[in-house]
């Protein structure tokens, strides 16, 4: 087989199948430490905040929160499209990378997969809470109903609600087919006891067969093929829910391909966020090198230049398209009240991720660290931009208004985030978080190229 | 007839194990399985495995699908309660895309993982025993049939006296695994 000679080992030290599974399944074996218990009592609090929050918002009424009759949709659909974004990445990781044969998703996978499926419940929370009588949430699915109607199909609204539980439900088939050979390993790892049980129950009595090994790979290559349009198909329909409106600023076929690429940078900020915490709390510094993270940040300078492409193509079609709507509203968005917000997101999403062209920097952890918040705090920027400040100025000069989030709606991003960060921190207690059976499959290929660099510099 | 129904080869390395396969299906021994900690490229060819038809059903179930919705949603637009919504005509084909797709990925995904475990026997059992702990940890085993008693421990540790495997033990059906 071909090596490229440029190529780092992605996986470090020298490791016997043994020692991979040993050292991914410790933290399941073993009492967690001082700083996990810390995690989730911070996260959980903020999630019991926001589980309150949601509470009285769904007693009291939408009235809790501060929009208007102008702006109709603020901080909640800007958070919602935010979370579904971020729950991009791991799909497209297993999913388009798999395809693609990129080695280095091997090790990073699984903790992306359960960040979407996580990302994905924390996005599905707000239209629930949205709907204000969230007890008539049933009413968004075509079912036959004494009035004889249905839901309207042409809506893209009504694809979301397609778009986003077929996602979820492809992310958990994915990511439950890949756990089930690694929590055989956790299964045949534990002495007698409740535990064992219980994982043997979840490991649907996996084997390790020739034959199952076959039929599970070319599954998950097929589930590959179908999941990679239907990542891109779900934040092209999420963006339809804007460009099919006829808005200035919203109405815009630059909007799908501009979606997506926004969501696959944030996906990969958390991603980053998450991982770069949990090699160093975990102790899997071997699998989770510093070439992946590497890899990562290349992904972001690609995502985060067509974001930044197509901001421009937006300037550039205001003043070019010659409508007067549009490009009153552009200038509202750079010099209007809220310019702050549309600044903030130009600062974070375009030049920072262009710092990233830099190797010392894309190789830095703490700068990247630092920077995938950033880019967190950016992307949640531009859908608040695109969001509030084009609705804030109505076509009526006497519409016009500010909008003022409530307590009520801070504490539901408090509160997704807490629900997030608490699934998290108890999932890599509970399954592995990297994927013992791929990266054992590529521990030959990556010892040789260890030995191979060796080599080079004797 | 002996007191165990197969004998079992442990290897700790995918390499001699496959030697090991090759060797033993040359000298036309009946191998029941091969059960690795991940999957072994070769193996499927070695065994002469037939491919799987899961993507054909997943295929067929994932065209099920999109006929099944579209004409779902024509039926509703069309004939149960015809209703003009944005001036568009009652059967607006181009707007039904999309859900369309989306039925389409969600029937071959789940049927294709639902075919996985139903032709692999995969099932939520908690009175399954694995045939050893350590397949799923790093050891690579073949299990070889006793043939009716022809086939011996002792014969299968002299066709591999080079290949050196780590344990040859005789075995009985008697877990699940």
């Amino acid at each position: 087989m071909y090596q490229s000679p440029i190529r780092k080992p992605l996986i470090e030290g020298k490791k016997t199948y043994r020692d991979i599974s040993d050292q991914i399944l410790a933290p399941m074996i073993n009492r967690p430490k001082k700083s996990w218990y810390l995690g989730i009592l911070i996260s959980g609090s903020a999630m019991i905040f926001g589980l309150a929050m949601m509470a009285w918002t769904v007693w009291q009424g939408i009235g809790t929160w501060g929009e208007n009759r102008t702006v109709g949709w603020a901080f909640e659909i800007t958070t919602f499209v935010w979370w579904i974004g971020i729950g991009h990445a791991g799909t497209f990781i297993s999913a388009i990378l798999l395809l693609f044969r990129q080695r280095w998703r091997n090790s990073i996978n699984r903790s992306a997969e359960a960040m979407t499926i996580f990302a994905v419940i924390c996005a599905a929370l707000f239209p629930f809470i949205h709907l204000g009588r969230p007890l008539l949430t049933f009413f968004i699915f075509p079912y036959p109903t004494t009035r004889g109607i249905w839901v309207n199909f042409n809506s893209p609204l009504v694809w979301d609600v397609f778009a986003i539980s077929t996602y979820f439900t492809i992310s958990l088939i994915f990511w439950y087919v890949g756990l089930m050979p690694d929590i055989a390993t956790l299964r045949d790892k534990l002495s007698r006891g409740f535990k064992k049980t219980v994982y043997n129950f979840l490991s649907f009595s996996w084997k390790g067969s020739a034959r199952d090994w076959h039929r599970h790979e070319v599954t998950s290559i097929m589930l590959a093929a179908i999941a990679t349009p239907l990542v891109l198909s779900v934040h092209s329909i999420v963006s339809t829910d804007f460009a099919d409106s006829i808005l200035p600023g919203w109405h815009s076929t630059i909007f799908p391909p501009y979606f997506v690429a926004g969501a696959i940078f944030s996906g990969f900020a958390m991603v980053l966020t998450l991982l770069i915490i949990a090699r160093k709390t975990m102790g899997l510094e071997d699998f989770i090198t510093v070439e992946h993270i590497e890899s990562m940040n290349k992904i972001l300078i690609a995502t985060g230049s067509i974001v930044a492409l197509a901001y421009i193509a937006e300037t550039f079609m205001s003043f070019y398209s010659g409508v007067e709507y549009e490009h009153a509203n552009l200038m509202n968005r750079m010099t209007g009240p809220y310019r702050w917000a549309y600044w903030i997101m130009i600062g974070c999403n375009v030049v920072s991720a262009q710092l990233l062209w830099i190797k010392k920097l894309r190789t830095n952890l703490m700068f990247t660290f630092f920077l995938s918040i950033v880019i967190n705090i950016g992307m949640w920027f531009e859908r608040f931009v695109i969001i509030v400040v084009t609705l804030h100025r109505d076509f009526l000069t006497s519409s016009w208004t500010m909008y003022k989030p409530t307590i009520v709606e801070y504490g539901l991003i408090i509160g997704t985030l807490g629900i997030f960060f608490t699934a998290f921190l108890l999932f890599i207690r509970t399954f592995p978080v990297i994927s013992i059976f791929e990266v054992k499959s590529i521990l030959k290929v990556e010892t040789a190229a260890q030995s191979n660099k060796n080599i080079r510099h004797e | 007839m002996s007191n165990h129904d197969y004998i079992v080869v442990y290897f700790d390395d995918e390499v001699p194990m496959k030697q090991a396969l090759v060797r033993l299906t040359e000298k036309k021994e009946r191998i029941i399985d091969v059960r690795t900690p991940f999957p072994v490229h070769g193996v499927d060819r070695i065994l002469g495995m037939k491919k799987t038809r899961i993507p054909i059903g997943g295929f067929i179930l994932g065209l099920l699908g999109a006929v099944l919705i579209f004409v779902f949603m024509s039926w509703c637009f069309v004939v149960s309660y015809p209703l003009i919504i944005g001036g568009k005509p009652y059967f607006a084909a181009p707007s039904f895309i999309p859900n369309t797709f989306e039925i389409t990925v969600l029937f071959a995904g789940v049927s294709m993982a639902f075919a996985f475990l139903i032709r692999s026997k995969l099932k939520p059992d908690i009175r399954f025993r694995p045939l050893d702990e350590k397949i799923t940890d790093n050891m690579f085993v073949i299990l070889v049939d006793v043939n009716g008693g022809n086939t011996t421990a002792e014969k299968i540790r002299e066709i591999l006296s080079d290949i050196k495997p780590v344990e040859i033990r005789e075995s009985e059906v008697k877990n699940n695994g």
